[in-house]
C-alpha cells in the first residue's frame, strides 16, 4: 500500500523490540468478540489511477458551473479564483500544518491569520475579528449566543429576510440552549419593520445585508433602535464581495458581523467547506467564540504572533467556554486572505463594481419582473408559472438560472420567485441567454 | 547563546528571510488581479455605496506569491517531518485527494443547483456514508457537521431530541458523565446544550473504573456518557461494554468521541461495543489535510435508536434518483448552511478507496505498532504513567516525572525538539497527567524516522540530566519563545496604520 | 497594628477595612497561576452569597473562578487591574485586591482560616 511505509521486516523487528508476538496481540484490551478477524466487507485497496478513474466518473455526472450560463447564489457564489491562490494554499507547509499551537514554527500561519483578521475588520468596518468559523450560518448562530452572553438576555429577533438555513441553524441552537428566536415573515420587496419587535428582553436583532432577496437597506436606524433598548445589532453577510461596493456594517452601528467568506478565494464545492467570518467590537472581545491571533515579541524582542486570549476556548475553559469550536476553516481563510491581497483596494472595488454592473444590466433586461428595488449582485425575479419549474426547464437547456425561493421557503406562497445572482463570471452572452430564456 | 539573525547586513540568513506584513508592502497603483473598470452607469445601491477607502493594500502578483511563499517557509508541516501530535493524528496527506477535490464536477457545483444536475455529488455522499457505516457497524450517518466539535454537538443534540421524545419521564435527565481525560470539546459541548457535566476521574490504569461508573450512573438523571475510545491516555477502555450497559440501564445514551478512531479502524466496529452516536474527524482518521486549523469535517454515525433524530438535510433515494430531504418531522434540525464539507468527503473517499478494507486494517495496525515501539524504546528515560497496564493503542503517553530533578519541564523538551527539526508532541494534555507528553507517530512514518525520533528523545533526556540549557530553546527556529503574557495582557489583534 | 487577614480554602483572602470587606486572591494562588493577564470583576451593586462566583482570574493557560468569601454586596472593584493585571502577581494581598463588599454578618469571618492555619493548609498541598 503506497501510503504505508512499514515493511514486513520492520514489523517483525519492532514486534520483537516490543515483546509482542503479533500486531493483533497489541489489541488485547479490545473485547475478544469485537475484534474482527477479517477485513470488513468493502473493496480492497486501489491504485491511484483506479481511484482517479472512479471519482472522475462521479464528478462527470454533475453539471459544473463553468459548463454554461450560471446564476445561482443564495449563500454560495461563483467567482473567479486566481491561479496563484490555489497554488499557494497547496504548499505543504500550509496544507499539512496544524493549528499553530507551537508558534516558533508556525509563524507563517500566524502572520497570515493576523493579516486575515485585519482584512476582515477593514471589510466589515469592525474593530476585531477572529480566525474564522465553519461557515456563515454557524457564525450567525454563534453571534446570537454571544449577544445573549453580552446582554444577559435570551430573546433574539430575526429578520424574515435572513437566509432560512441561517435562521434554522440558529433555531437549532435556540431549541437546545433554551433561548427564544422570534423570526419575522419574509418580505421579498423589503421594507421590513424590525425595530417595533425589539423590547427590553431582546438580546439582539439579526438582519442580513444584502438580504436573502437581494435588498440593501441602511441599517443605522435599526442599530439605534436596538441600542436604545440595550440590544445588539447582528449583521449577516452571505456575499462578502458586496462589501467592496457597499457601506460596511460597522459604519452603520453593527455590534457583531457574521459573514460567509466563501466568495473570496474559495470554490462553491457543493456548499462546503466554506468560511465563517466573525467580527465584533473590542469591548465584547472576551465574549467572542473561536481562535484569535495576536501580536507579541519573542525572547530577542523580534515581532511575532501567537494564538491569544485562549482562556475563552474549550481546551482551557471546558464547560465554561464561549463556544465548543476547535477546528475552524484555516485553509479557507488562507485562500481568502491571498485572494484579497491579490485584489487589493482597487481590485476588490473593481470586482464589486463589475458584479453590480452585471446585475443591473440583467435587471434592465428583465424589467418589471424584478422585485428588488435596490441590490448588489443578486435580486429577485417574479416568474408567473413557478420558479422551480422554470429552473428545471432551463437546466435542460444548459442554463442554471438561479435558486427558486420555494427551495428555501417551501410552502410560504413564494413559489413564483427566483433568486438570480450575477457575478463577474457571467458575460453579456450569458445575460442575453437568461433574459431570452425567461421571456 | 543567542539566535544569530543579526550576523548579516540585511539581518536575514540564507533561506530564513524576514517578511513584513502585507500592509507594510502597500504600493498604491500596483494590481494583483486585472479587472476592467465597470461601465459607470447609474447604480442601484440605494444610496449605500461605500464612501471612503477600504484600507486594503495594493500589491502586484509577484510580490504576493513571494509573500506567502516566505510565510510558508516559517511553518512546519507533515511534509517537513515527523509531527507526533497526540490526539491530532498528523499523517501523510496524499495529493491525489487534493486533485480529486478540485475536479470541476465537485468543486465548481452549487449547493442549490437542481438535484438533477448533481446526482454524482449526491452519489459520492452516499458512498462516503456507506464506507463509514460499514467501518463503524452503525446504520445511520449524518454528514453535515463541519468538524469534530460540531459532530459532538450533532450527536448530543440527537440524544437530547431522543430523550425529549420520551416525554416528561426524561425531563430531568440532565447529567452527562465525562472523564477528566476527555477533550475540552466534550464538556464544552454538553454544557452548550444545557446539560450538567459530571466528571469521572481516571483510575491508576488511565481508564474509567467500571464499578465507580456504575455507581455514578445509578445516581439517576443520566442523559449520556461521553467517552473517547481509545482514550486520550492512549489506552483502550477495556470495560467499554460494562460502561455501555450501565448507561443504557440508567436510561441514557452512549456518545463516543471518535477522535481516535484511527487506532481501531478496520478492526473494531464501535457499533459492536454499544455506542449510540460517534463523530468521525475525517481530518484525523481519513487524512483530509489539517490546513493549519481546518477545514475539518465531522460526520456522525448513529445507532438505530438515534437515526430518526439525525439532522437535515438528508440524502434519500426515490426510483433511482437521489434527493436532498430538507425537512423531516423527527429530525432535530439544521446545523449548517448547506449539506456538509463536500470537499472533505471527496478527499476522505479517495483515501478510503486507496486503502481499501485491507489497507485500513493495516492503518490501525501500523499506527498501534509504531506507538508501542516508541513507548517501549523510551519508557526507561521518560516516565510512562500507564505503560504497566498493557499495550498502548495509537499513542504513547509520557510525563515529566523522570525529569523532576533536572529543572527541565515538558515544555522545555518540546521546545528543544523544535531545534532538532521535529514538531513537538502534544504537551500538558490530557490534563489528568502532570506534565503530559502525548506522542502519536501515526502509521505513515518509516522505521528510520521512528528510530531517529527515539535517538533524539533519548539524547534530549540525557542532556536534561547533564544540565544543558534546554529551558531557553528553541534557538534555531524562525522565532525564539514568544511572550504570550504580553499578547494576552495588551491584545493587538490587527494591524493599524501608524498614528491610528 | 496590622488588620487581621482571613483566608479561604479556595485561596481568597479577606480583610475588614473601615467596616468594608476587601477581597482578593492569595500570594500562593498567584504563584500557582503564573502571569495574570486578565481579571473579570463583578459589577458594583451585585449581591453575592458566600462561595458564590464573584470574579474570574486568567493567566495565559488557565482561568479560575474567584468566590466571594462572605455574603454581601459589591461596593467597589479595583479598576487598576483592567490596565495592570500584573498587580495581582506583584502585590496579590495588597495593591492587587479585587473587590470590596459590604457584609451583613461579620460572624462569617470566624469560619475562615487565619494566616497561620492557611500557611499550614498550603504546605499540605505542596
Amino acid at each position: 500500500m503506497r501510503y504505508l511505509p512499514i515493511t514486513g521486516a520492520d514489523r517483525s523487528d519492532m514486534l520483537r523490540a516490543i515483546g509482542a508476538p503479533s500486531v493483533e496481540a497489541l489489541f488485547s484490551d479490545v473485547p475478544e468478540d469485537a475484534l474482527l478477524a477479517e477485513p470488513v466487507d468493502l473493496p480492497r485497496h486501489a491504485s491511484e489511477f483506479e481511484v482517479e478513474r472512479r471519482l472522475s466518473r462521479l464528478a462527470g455526472r454533475n453539471r459544473a458551473a463553468g459548463a454554461g450560463p450560471f446564476f445561482c447564489g443564495a449563500g454560495s457564489y461563483r467567482h473567479h479564483i486566481p491561479a496563484s491562490v490555489d497554488y499557494l494554499i497547496q504548499r505543504g507547509e500550509f496544507l499539512t500544518s496544524y493549528t499553530p499551537y507551537q508558534p516558533e514554527i508556525a509563524q507563517g500561519t500566524l502572520q497570515y491569520l493576523f493579516e486575515f483578521q485585519t482584512q476582515v475588520c477593514l471589510l466589515t468596518g469592525m474593530e476585531v475579528a477572529n480566525a474564522s468559523m465553519y461557515d456563515g450560518a454557524t457564525a450567525a448562530a454563534e453571534a446570537v449566543t454571544m449577544a445573549n452572553r453580552v446582554t444577559r438576555r435570551s430573546k433574539a429577533v430575526v429578520s424574515g429576510n435572513l437566509h432560512p438555513h441561517y435562521r434554522d441553524t440558529a433555531a437549532t441552537l435556540a431549541r437546545f440552549q433554551g433561548f427564544q428566536l422570534e423570526a419575522a415573515p419574509p418580505m421579498p420587496a423589503g421594507g421590513e419593520d424590525l425595530a417595533s419587535r425589539i423590547d427590553g428582553e431582546t438580546s439582539c436583532v439579526v438582519v442580513q445585508y444584502p438580504d436573502l432577496f437581494g435588498n440593501v437597506r441602511d441599517l443605522s436606524e435599526l442599530a439605534e433602535a436596538a441600542h436604545a433598548k440595550g440590544a445588539l445589532l447582528v449583521v449577516v453577510v452571505t456575499e462578502v464581495v458586496a462589501l467592496g461596493a457597499l457601506r460596511p456594517p460597522g459604519e452603520m452601528g453593527a455590534d457583531i458581523v457574521a459573514a460567509e467568506g466563501q466568495s473570496i478565494g474559495n470554490a462553491m464545492s457543493f456548499g462546503g467547506p466554506h468560511l465563517g467570518l466573525f467580527a465584533a467590537r473590542t469591548r465584547h472581545m472576551r465574549q467572542m467564540p473561536g481562535r484569535l491571533c495576536g501580536e507579541t515579541v519573542d525572547a530577542e524582542g523580534r515581532r511575532g504572533y501567537v494564538l491569544t486570549l485562549a482562556t475563552r476556548e474549550q481546551h482551557i475553559r471546558r464547560e465554561r467556554a464561549t463556544s465548543n469550536i476547535c477546528t475552524n476553516s484555516g485553509l479557507c481563510s488562507l485562500a481568502f486572505t491571498i485572494h484579497l491581497t491579490l485584489l487589493g483596494e482597487t481590485g476588490l472595488r473593481r470586482l464589486a463594481a463589475l458584479n453590480h454592473a452585471g446585475a443591473v444590466a440583467l435587471a434592465d433586461r428583465l424589467g418589471e419582473r424584478v422585485v428588488t428595488p435596490h441590490f448588489f449582485n443578486e435580486f429577485t425575479v417574479r416568474l408567473d408559472g413557478g420558479a422551480a419549474e422554470a429552473v428545471e426547464r432551463l437546466a435542460g437547456e444548459g442554463i442554471l438560472a438561479g435558486v427558486p425561493v420555494s427551495r428555501l421557503h417551501p410552502g410560504a406562497g413564494l413559489d413564483d420567485l427566483l433568486l438570480v445572482a450575477v457575478t463577474e463570471t457571467a458575460d453579456t452572452d450569458d445575460l442575453d441567454a437568461l433574459a431570452e430564456a425567461l421571456s | 547563546m543567542t539566535g544569530n539573525s543579526h550576523d548579516t547586513v540585511s539581518g536575514d540568513l540564507g533561506l530564513s528571510i524576514e517578511e513584513p506584513l502585507i500592509f507594510e508592502q502597500d504600493s498604491p497603483g500596483a494590481l494583483g488581479v486585472d479587472w476592467p473598470e465597470a461601465d459607470a452607469g447609474p447604480d442601484r445601491l440605494g444610496g449605500l455605496a461605500r464612501s471612503g477607502p477600504i484600507g486594503l493594500p495594493s500589491l502586484a502578483e509577484p510580490t504576493v506569491v513571494r509573500h506567502y511563499t516566505r510565510l510558508s517557509q516559517k511553518n512546519y508541516g507533515i511534509d517537513t517531518g515527523l509531527f507526533p501530535l497526540g490526539s491530532c493524528t498528523m499523517k501523510h496527506n496524499p495529493r491525489l485527494n487534493e486533485r480529486m477535490a478540485r475536479l470541476p464536477g465537485f468543486a465548481d457545483i452549487h449547493p442549490l443547483q437542481p438535484e438533477s444536475t448533481v446526482q454524482g455529488a449526491l452519489a459520492l455522499c452516499r458512498e462516503v456514508q456507506r464506507w463509514l457505516s460499514v467501518l463503524t457497524g452503525m446504520p445511520g450517518v449524518a454528514l453535515t457537521p463541519g468538524a469534530g466539535a460540531h459532530g459532538e454537538l450533532c450527536g448530543m443534540m440527537a440524544i437530547r431530541a431522543a430523550l425529549d421524545a420520551g416525554g416528561a419521564a426524561n425531563a430531568d435527565r440532565r447529567r452527562v458523565l465525562v472523564p477528566d481525560s476527555a477533550h475540552g470539546t466534550n464538556p464544552a459541548t454538553a454544557a452548550a446544550l444545557g446539560f450538567e457535566v459530571v466528571s469521572i476521574p481516571e483510575d491508576e490504569r488511565g481508564r474509567v473504573d467500571p464499578g465507580r461508573f456504575e455507581a455514578l450512573a445509578g445516581e439517576g438523571g443520566v442523559a449520556a456518557v461521553m467517552l473517547t475510545n481509545p482514550n486520550t491516555c492512549g489506552v483502550f477502555e477495556n470495560d467499554i461494554r460494562r460502561i455501555a450497559d450501565a448507561v443504557h440501564a440508567a436510561g441514557g445514551y452512549f456518545y463516543c468521541d471518535g477522535a481516535n478512531f484511527n487506532a481501531i479502524v478496520g478492526r473494531v466496529r464501535p457499533g459492536d461495543l454499544g455506542v449510540d452516536a460517534m463523530h468521525i474527524n475525517l481530518h484525523k482518521t481519513f487524512s483530509t489535510p489539517h490546513g493549519g486549523g481546518g477545514p475539518g469535517s465531522g460526520p456522525v454515525v448513529f445507532s438505530e435508536a438515534l437515526v430518526p433524530y439525525a439532522p437535515v438535510p438528508r440524502i434519500v433515494e426515490e426510483d433511482g434518483v437521489l434527493h436532498l430531504e430538507e425537512a423531516n418531522g423527527r429530525a432535530f434540525g439544521r446545523m449548517k448552511a448547506f449539506h456538509g464539507q463536500m470537499g472533505m468527503f471527496v478527499r476522505a473517499l479517495a483515501y478510503m478507496m486507496s486503502h481499501g478494507a485491507d489497507g485500513l486494517r493495516q492503518v490501525s495496525g501500523d499506527a498501534v505498532l509504531n506507538a508501542n515501539y516508541l513507548l517501549r524504546r523510551l519508557e526507561d528515560v521518560y516516565s510512562a504513567p500507564f505503560a504497566h497496564s498493557g499495550p498502548a493503542m495509537h499513542e504513547a503517553l509520557f510525563d515529566d516525572r523522570a525529569l523532576r530533578d533536572t529543572g527541565v519541564s515538558t515544555l522545555d523538551i518540546a521546545k528543544a525538539m523544535i531545534d532538532e527539526g521535529l514538531h513537538p508532541m502534544t504537551v500538558y494534555f490530557p490534563l489528568v497527567v502532570h506534565g503530559a507528553m502525548l506522542v502519536e507517530p501515526t502509521e505513515t512514518e518509516t522505521r528510520a524516522s521512528l528510530d531517529r525520533f527515539i535517538a533524539i528523545m533519548r539524547g534530549l533526556a540525557e542532556r536534561a540530566h547533564n544540565g544543558a540549557p534546554l529551558t531557553e530553546a528553541p534557538f534555531h527556529a524562525p522565532r525564539r519563545r514568544l511572550d504570550e503574557t504580553q499578547a494576552a495582557r495588551k491584545p493587538v489583534l490587527r494591524w493599524r496604520p501608524a498614528g491610528e | 497594628m496590622a488588620v487581621k487577614t482571613y483566608y479561604t480554602r479556595e485561596h481568597e483572602w479577606v480583610r475588614m477595612e473601615d467596616g468594608v470587606a476587601v477581597c482578593g486572591i492569595t500570594d500562593y494562588a498567584q504563584t500557582q497561576l503564573g502571569d495574570v493577564v486578565y481579571v473579570e470583576l463583578p459589577e458594583v451593586g451585585a449581591e453575592i452569597a458566600r462561595d458564590g462566583e464573584a470574579a474570574v482570574v486568567e493567566s495565559t493557560k488557565a482561568a479560575s473562578d474567584v468566590y466571594a468569601p462572605l455574603t454581601g454586596t459589591i461596593v467597589a472593584v479595583n479598576d487598576r487591574l483592567e490596565e495592570s493585571p500584573d498587580l495581582v502577581n506583584e502585590s496579590a494581598e495588597d495593591q492587587g485586591w479585587f473587590f470590596r463588599m459590604e457584609i451583613g454578618d461579620e460572624g462569617e469571618l470566624d469560619e475562615l482560616m487565619d494566616e497561620e492555619a492557611y500557611q499550614a493548609f498550603v504546605e499540605e498541598l505542596d
